[in-house]
């Protein structure tokens, strides 16, 4: 089967050096591959390492053991083992994340936000603009917001922002943490659809949907990620 | 000619005295516009009165030279009246008030009107050598920037004068830059003087006596007014023709006549002047 | 792969028996904007002047575009500093001539690299006032009237008016109010972004760092403890200086 993500023998512990060094192992020797047009969704229970999982797998957190290999550029890479600007560049090009919060840029516009990441893959600026506002439209995100900074907006109206900015681009390779989290019904059949198109694109998803519906409505496939016993 | 006060060397400083100056003089001719540092001496004058130029034609003073010494291009002045009698008495010069004969011409603020020729030297008294001093108070820092051409902070106080008068508002000791290389202080000579220094024929030696550097500009050196594109370098002069001679073209001094605010325009260089007059009435 | 514009390789540097640089490697691509974090005394700002030729290091070397930036001579490190080369100090007053009108200021750079055409110098300045926020009516006024926000505006824009590769910045918000922060921030942010700038950034502030660059270097006691890309770096720290450095200021 071809894939365009796929973590080997992934492990990830912290070591938290301010309460003398303990060690916190989270995952360990996972494999997970996600073919194009796939979307897999992580299941376990709560702190079983969903959300440390999907961090690594977009260099977030450096992985403690284990490949993460990517289908970059018509090449493999291992974004375990990218250096910094390897890394940036895949983000740019390859790999999206849409987390569950919208880290605010004082002063920037909500449309800006959204449109950034197309201007960085080298869209003309009107042409990125024009394609941030149908997003947001789409997202149901009233015009006059599109030119205000989200700081002030509500946490589903910052959310749906976060959601275009990370669907406008059509990354080969897109992480879900909980996009429909703050939604209403309408917004989230929105969000649905992104996903389904998405899909249809080609592009390789992997989410964390506490929305059973959602859930069951997007993936193609669960997979259990399974908490690490504590040490005896 | 009158015989030399005894008991001073020739021209008052001692031989060793003017060796090192003229080292001195020799190294700002090799390196035009650039002051080179010299051992200053006690003169019986005080600073600002012309120690520095002094010095310089003492250094280069010889028995067949004719001095002419002129202040605010006045040779009448005290000051010029002064110098000029005390190279009488320690040297034994002849000296002048016709530019045409002088060898040698001493210059309190001013170039004469007549252009000088190969066989002249003009030696300027200078107050403050160094052109960067109100922008950059820092000696070693302005050191440094000649050093290497650095002159950026220059144009920044022409573009202020601009920004502030609408033109470059500098009328006297305004900047110039000498062979492409050294930025230069004219000393304070009207920018009205500033074209002649350019390409001039005669040798220029410039003499700050209390800051003790001594710079030069060789004969048919170039010498640029700093200036902007949209604001070219412009000499100027009162609009007026001198009450005197009638010229229209030397640089003239506003003389006022009475109390009620009579005043005319007269040329600043008086033997130009009187040579004018002079003409004149040989013509009539 | 492009060469790095900037590349430092084995800096040394003491003071007596302090280590101010302990064997230091560092490499900055073109429109890279790279972070030195790390406290007070920890070897930062020295760090800054060295690579930026200002102090000579013990040991070690730094290359700018092929060029050999301790070896250089100080008029060629000049040409540099006025050209390729800008440096944002923390005082405004370090980088502005405060008796010079705003618009002298920013067409300083301009005339020493040779712009001898007063009017275009002015519509340069004026242009470059309003890219900081700065009314460009405020053109003639000496910077002595402005705010310590519009000075710290006023010295990007005097830095950045000929287009440098590489800007040195040293605690640019450092001496602001946390509001007059958030602003000049992201006015730095949006014009590196927009002139590709490669920007070295010496910071105190976490948030600063985060905020602007794309990979952050942390220093103690001369040393890179660690260094990497941004959000790892502050997600996922793993040196204990590091932990330590996140923990005290992300309760934010």
């Amino acid at each position: 089967m071809s894939w365009a993500l796929k973590a080997e023998g992934l492990g990830k512990s912290f070591t938290l050096h301010l309460r003398g060094g303990v060690t916190l192992p989270v995952l360990r020797g996972l494999d997970l591959a996600v073919a194009p047009r796939e979307c897999v969704a992580l299941a376990g229970a709560s702190g079983a390492g969903k959300s440390t999982l999907m961090r690594c797998l977009y260099g977030n957190y450096g992985a403690g053991s284990g490949r993460i290999l990517l289908r970059h550029g018509g090449a493999e890479v291992d974004l375990a083992a990218a250096d910094p600007r390897l890394v940036r560049e895949i983000r740019r090009e390859t790999l999206g994340y849409v987390s569950q919060f919208l880290r605010v840029i004082p002063r920037v516009p909500a449309r800006d936000i959204v449109a950034e990441p197309l201007i960085a893959r080298g869209l003309p600026r009107e042409a990125a603009l024009r394609q941030a506002e149908a997003l947001l439209t789409r997202l149901n995100l009233p015009a006059r917001l599109h030119e205000l900074p989200p700081a002030t907006f509500s946490g589903g109206e910052q959310q749906r922002v976060n959601l275009a900015r990370g669907f406008a681009p059509s990354y080969p390779i897109l992480l879900l943490d909980e996009p429909t989290a703050s939604l209403d019904a309408a917004n989230r059949e929105v969000v649905i659809g992104l996903i389904a198109e998405a899909k249809a694109r080609g592009t390789a998803i992997v989410g964390i949907f506490h929305d059973t519906e959602v859930r069951d409505r997007v993936a193609d496939r669960i997979f259990d990620v399974i908490p690490i016993p504590e040490a005896a | 000619m009158t015989a030399p006060e005894s008991g001073y060397n020739f021209a008052y400083l001692d031989e060793s005295t003017k060796r090192m100056i003229r080292r001195a003089i020799l190294k700002g001719v090799a390196i035009p516009g650039h002051q080179v540092p010299f051992g200053s001496r006690e003169m019986p004058l005080p600073y600002g009165w012309g120690t520095g130029g002094i010095q310089v034609t003492a250094s280069i003073l010889g028995p067949a030279d004719v001095l002419k010494v002129i202040d605010q291009g006045a040779d009448d002045t005290t000051n010029a009246v002064s110098i000029r009698a005390f190279f009488r008495r320690v040297a034994g010069v002849a000296t002048t008030e016709r530019t045409a004969e002088a060898t040698v011409i001493q210059t309190r603020h001013r170039i004469p009107e007549r252009p000088l020729t190969e066989n002249q030297i003009l030696v300027y008294q200078v107050p403050m050598p160094e052109p960067l001093f109100r922008l950059e108070a820092r000696v070693a820092e302005t050191r440094r920037m000649h050093a290497l051409a650095d002159y950026g902070l220059m144009h920044v106080r022409l573009y202020e004068d601009v920004a502030r008068h609408g033109r470059i508002a500098t009328s006297y000791n305004y900047p110039v830059m000498v062979n492409g290389r050294y930025l230069m202080s004219p000393s304070p000579i009207p920018a009205f003087d500033n074209p002649k220094m350019h390409r001039m024929p005669a040798l220029q030696l410039f003499g700050a006596g209390r800051e003790k550097r001594i710079y030069a500009v060789p004969p048919w050196t170039e010498v640029r007014s700093l200036d902007f594109d949209d604001h070219p370098f412009r000499p100027i002069r009162a609009p007026q023709s001198c009450a005197l001679c009638g010229s229209q073209e030397s640089y003239l001094d506003e003389v006022l006549t009475d109390d009620r605010g009579g005043r005319i325009f007269v040329c600043s260089d008086t033997d130009w002047c009187a040579e004018r007059q002079a003409a004149r009435e040989a013509a009539e | 792969m492009t060469p790095p514009l900037l590349s430092a390789r084995g800096l040394e540097l003491r003071f007596g028996r302090i280590a101010a640089l302990d064997g230091v490697d560092l490499d900055i691509w073109p429109g890279e904007v790279v972070a030195i974090v790390g406290e007070s005394g920890s070897g930062k700002t020295t760090l800054l002047r060295v690579l930026s030729g200002l102090m000579p290091p013990d040991a070690g070397e730094v290359v700018f575009d092929g060029q050999d930036v301790l070896g250089m001579s100080e008029a060629a490190r000049r040409r540099l500093m006025r050209t390729d080369w800008g440096f944002v100090h923390q005082n405004p007053r370090d980088g502005l001539r405060m008796g010079v009108s705003a618009g002298g200021n920013i067409g300083e750079r301009l005339m020493a690299v040779g712009a001898r055409h007063y009017g275009g110098i002015r519509a340069q300045a004026s242009e470059w006032l309003a890219r900081v926020e700065i009314d460009p009516s405020r053109i003639d006024a000496l910077p002595r009237t402005f705010s310590g926000g519009m000075q710290q505006r006023l010295q990007i824009a005097r830095t950045l008016v000929t287009h440098p590769r590489l800007v040195f910045m040293d605690e640019p918000t450092g001496g602001l109010d946390v509001s007059v922060q958030a602003r000049l921030l992201d006015l730095i942010r949006a014009l590196v972004a927009e002139l590709g700038l490669a920007v070295l950034l010496v910071t105190h502030d976490i948030a600063a760092a985060r905020l602007l660059a794309h990979r952050i270097l942390v220093m103690r006691h001369g040393r890179v403890v660690e260094q990497g890309l941004t959000d790892r770096v502050l997600d996922d720290p793993q040196h204990p200086y590091t932990q330590l450095l996140v923990a005290s200021v992300l309760a934010a």
